[in-house]
Order: structure tokens, then sequence, then C-alpha cells
């Protein structure tokens, strides 16, 4: 009796997220994978169903390998140097210190811009010549870069935007975790004569682990996930040196609307944030005790 | 917020937190700078070069900002109501009638938290173009109206609420939608704020979906419109995209600078989970 009400009413209270999420998330993955197995419909001509052909052209797409090692090495460096300072910018602001909701303010301020304005803002820093950073390079004698037009400078200058506007919002999860820990700990460690470095190290460090680990796979999700600055700044160019892969996937289907090639890429950057969340869920979850 | 017991910072650690926070900053002091001098001044940094709001007014003049602020207003008040109430629904569902199967349910909820409707965007215009809802503020926000994380913060928060207060309700006589209404929603007012705060900045500051989306001025939020402008402005004059910029970004500044603590104790409740 309890059970039938139970079913009944959770259903209907279910309802409205079940719909939504089948209709733009389960559905769409489902239609995805479906679909790079068809040519793209053009015109009158109906698509074919060609098999696995959409993954061999991949395989032989030299902008796919690119964007794919752009996007890697784009993730491989955010992520730590962002994380890093988080932790920093939270070690600061969690000791007690004169001006520390201003400093808290600094750190935090980038993060609640869009990433679009931050992009736009940026593009005058980065402007050749005139621009305040190249003038600031001009000092040292490095002067007259077009650092957004070079191909071996263009994706470092969006990685040093992403840092910029990442570290404050991770900074954020630190601070919390941190204001966790029991104050005893810490006094009973200095009591036993360990060195600030010790401190952390021996206890602050164990403590946010959980933390951390959190943080690294909202990063790793964002570093996939994010490409506003992609397009507002060098629409991939030049020579494909910015391309990420979501930003190849929306130049696939709404440049070139090849939308079952572009169905192709997107399985395959489904299959990476798959890899990540067996990571967190399988690996991470049995190695962080603390939870 | 810091505990009495957190010993004072040294000198060292003060400075280099200083040092780091205007580091942090200073790119948008110069942003501000640059949008209240003439063209010819934002190049060749001058101090003490004479405070315009020029730059301000040929934007407004040039592009309909505050008509991309209605649709952004708009797009973000949908969204939030919505999710407040689908994910309380489901949240509530969860928590309080469990039934057979509903814990698969809510793993396959979780995946969303992984999958955001911006990867699938190909596949979501389609169905927004097969539901005749291309360009419209509806179809903008319709793939945002269920959240994972909504879900899964709700959840957390009804499961730590005692189930005698649930009991005490029941026997009073209340029904199922009173008990949520009168305890549930109440004891979860902070997670509310926290997740109100943290959805109103990321659909404030969404692009690559809108973009997509939407294609008239009618519908543009404020990112996209941006970027439009910018795009047409970039190379010709700089003092008018930094200022078309700060223009975007001022409501949701002002507002943080204002509610700054309360930003940053939301940002942090809903990151402990």
């Amino acid at each position: 009796m309890n059970k039938s009400r139970n079913f009944l009413y959770g259903s209907l209270l279910l309802l409205p997220a079940a719909v939504l999420l089948w209709t733009f998330t389960y559905q769409p993955v489902l239609a995805t994978i479906y679909n790079s197995f068809f040519t793209t419909p053009k015109g009158r001509r109906p698509s074919v169903f060609i098999g696995a052909d959409h993954y061999t052209r991949m395989i032989e797409d030299p902008v796919f390998w690119q964007a794919l090692t752009n996007n890697i090495l784009y993730a491989a460096v955010t992520i730590p140097a962002s994380m890093g300072l988080a932790l920093a910018m939270a070690l600061f602001v969690n000791s007690r210190m004169s001006g520390q909701g201003l400093v808290r303010m600094a750190y935090f301020t980038p993060t609640v811009l869009p990433m679009v304005a931050v992009a736009n803002i940026w593009l005058f820093f980065y402007a050749p010549s005139y621009g305040p950073v190249d003038q600031l390079l001009g000092l040292i004698g490095l002067g007259h870069n077009n650092l957004l037009g070079t191909p071996s400078t263009a994706l470092w200058s969006l990685i040093v935007i992403t840092i910029w506007k990442e570290a404050g919002f991770f900074m954020i999860f630190y601070l919390a975790a941190l204001q966790q820990i029991s104050p005893t700990l810490i006094e009973a460690a200095r009591l036993e004569g360990a060195s600030p470095w010790q401190i952390f190290r021996r206890v602050t460090a164990p403590l946010i682990m959980p933390t951390t680990l959190f943080v690294l796979v909202n990063a790793l999700i964002g570093a996939f996930r994010l490409v506003d600055h992609v397009i507002a700044l060098t629409k991939g160019g030049p020579d494909n040196s910015t391309t990420l892969l979501l930003f190849y996937i929306y130049e696939t289907g709404f440049q070139y609307w090849d939308t079952s090639y572009a169905a192709a890429l997107t399985v395959f950057l489904l299959a990476v944030l798959a890899l990540i969340a067996l990571f967190q869920f399988g690996y991470l979850d049995r190695k962080v005790h603390y939870r | 917020m810091t505990s009495v017991s957190t010993p004072k910072a040294g000198i060292i650690t003060t400075l280099g937190a200083w040092l780091l926070a205007f580091i942090w900053i200073s790119p948008l002091l110069f942003a501000f700078w640059a949008a209240f001098h003439p063209a010819t001044g934002a190049s060749s940094f001058d101090l003490f070069a004479p405070l315009t709001l020029e730059n301000f007014s040929q934007v407004l003049a040039a592009a309909p900002f505050p008509r991309y602020f209605l649709n952004t207003f708009l797009l973000v008040s949908l969204i939030l109501a919505c999710q407040l109430v689908v994910c309380t629904l489901a949240a509530y569902a969860f928590v309080c009638f469990p039934f057979r199967g509903s814990g698969i349910l809510f793993m396959l909820v979780l995946i969303q938290l992984m999958i955001m409707p911006e990867i699938l965007l190909v596949e979501n215009y389609r169905t927004l173009a097969n539901l005749g809802l291309r360009d419209t503020i509806l179809g903008m926000g319709l793939p945002y109206l269920a959240s994972a994380f909504g879900i899964f913060l709700f959840r957390q928060t009804f499961k730590s609420i005692p189930k005698e207060l649930e009991e005490a309700a029941r026997l009073e006589g209340a029904n199922a939608f009173q008990i949520l209404m009168r305890v549930f929603v109440p004891l979860a007012k902070p997670t509310y704020i926290a997740f109100g705060l943290v959805t109103v900045s990321y659909h404030w500051n969404n692009f690559l979906w809108p973009l997509v989306v939407t294609n008239s001025v009618e519908t543009r939020p404020t990112t996209v419109g941006l970027q439009v402008f910018a795009t047409v402005e970039q190379g010709v004059d700089w003092a008018r995209v930094t200022a078309a910029t700060l223009l975007s970004v001022a409501p949701l500044l002002v507002a943080f600078i204002l509610f700054q603590r309360q930003f940053v104790q939301s940002f942090m409740r809903a990151g402990i989970r």
C-alpha cells in the first residue's frame, strides 16, 4: 500500500525533470550516436547509412588531431596552474591579514564575469604594438608581437586568460575546505613543534585532498566545455592552433553544416567525458576515504 | 569568516597576498581606465588624461544594449523559476517517495553533471528547430530547465532534515504538498539562495548555446549582443569595445560587489558536497 503510494507520488513528482532530461540530455546522446553512422542530409538528398566512415575520416582528419592535442595541452597547463594558484589564494585569504576582504574580492571578481567579456578585455591587452601586454614585452626588448595572430603564441594567450578567470573560482572550494579543518588539529601540530610547511604537508594537504579531486574533475570538464574565448578571440586560428574539441564541433556543425560528422566528433567528446566520469566514480571514490 | 584561532599572517604572506591581488585585479582596473578615456588615450597610458563618458554613449547609440539586458533578464528568470520548481519536486521524490528503481534514476540524473546541454548542441539545435522554438527565449532556456546539479543539491539538503519534523506535520494532517511547502522548502532556504546565485551567474554568462540559437535583437542575451558588437568594432575603436564590455558586465559586477559575502558563501555552500 505504502509502496504503490510511493511509486505514484514519486513518479508524478519526477515527471517534469524526467521529460526535460530525456529530451535534452539522454535522447540527444542516443541520437548523436545514431546520426554519426549516417551522411548529412543535403537538400532533397536524404541521409544514407555509411557505417563507421565518419570515424575513419576522423582518424585521418589532421584538424581533429590538432584539436585533440591542443585540448590536451590546454587542460594540462590550465588545470595545474589555476589549481595551484587557487590553493595559494585560499591559504592567503584564510589567514588573518589587513584588507582580507579586498584581497578576496580581487581574486574572485574575474570569476563572476562572462568569458566573452573577459575575452574582449584581453583582446585589447593582446593588441599588437599598443596593447599593454605587448608594451610590457617591449620593455624587455620583445615587443611588436601579434600574440593572438601567431600560431606559436595564440593558444598560450588563451591559456593565460583561462587561468586568470578560473583560479578565483577554484579558490572558493579550497577556502570552504580550509575553513572546515578543525583549528585544534593545527594547534596540536604546532605544539608538537611542526613548522608551517610541515603543518601544510602533514595536516592541511591530506585534509583538503577530497576538495582537490573534486576541483580536478570540475576543471577537467571545464577544459572540454568552455570555448567562448576561442569564438571571441581567434575562431580557432591561426592555422587551427587554438581549435579545441568543442569549438571544432561547433565549427563543423554550424559553419560547415556537416551535422553528421559533428555528431561523430561529439561521440568522441562524450567518450572523453565518460572517461572522466569513470575516473571520478571508480578510481577517485575508492582512493579518497575521507568522504 | 576567519576563526579567531587562525594565526595572524606574517608580513611576507601579507605582501604576497596583496601583490597577487594587485596582479589579479589590474586587468579590470586597466579596462575601467580605458573605457572612461578618449580612444586616443587608451593606447598611450596617461593617468591624468581627461575622463569621458563619450564611449558609453556611443555604445548605447550603436547597439541595443538595454534590449539585450531585458532578454538576459527574461532568460535568467525563466530558467531560475523553472529550475527551482522542477528540481524541488524531483529531490522531494528521491528523498520522501523512494520506489524500486529510483536509485538508478538518480544515478541517471547525475549523468547531466558531466554532459551539459551545450556539449550536445548540434542535436539540441535540431530538437529546437523541430519544436519551432529557434530564436526564442523559451527555446534558449529549455535545455537548462532541469538541472542535475539542483536536484543533487536539494536532495542532499532534504536528506539532512530530521524525519521527526515530517512525521509531526503528517500527524497534524498535512498532505504531501503541504509538508513540502511548510517543512522542506523553508528549512532549505540557504541552499535555495546558494543555488540561485550560482545558476543566475552561470546563465547570465552563458554564451555558446545562446549564440547558436538566437538570431535577432529581440532574443539575443547580453553576452551574444556584446560579441556581435565587438566583432564589428574590433580593431576600430578599443575604447568603445571596452566600454561595451564593462556595460554588459555592470549589473552582475555591481550585484557581486554589493553582496560579495553572500556570493562567496553561496558558492562555498554549493561546492561542499
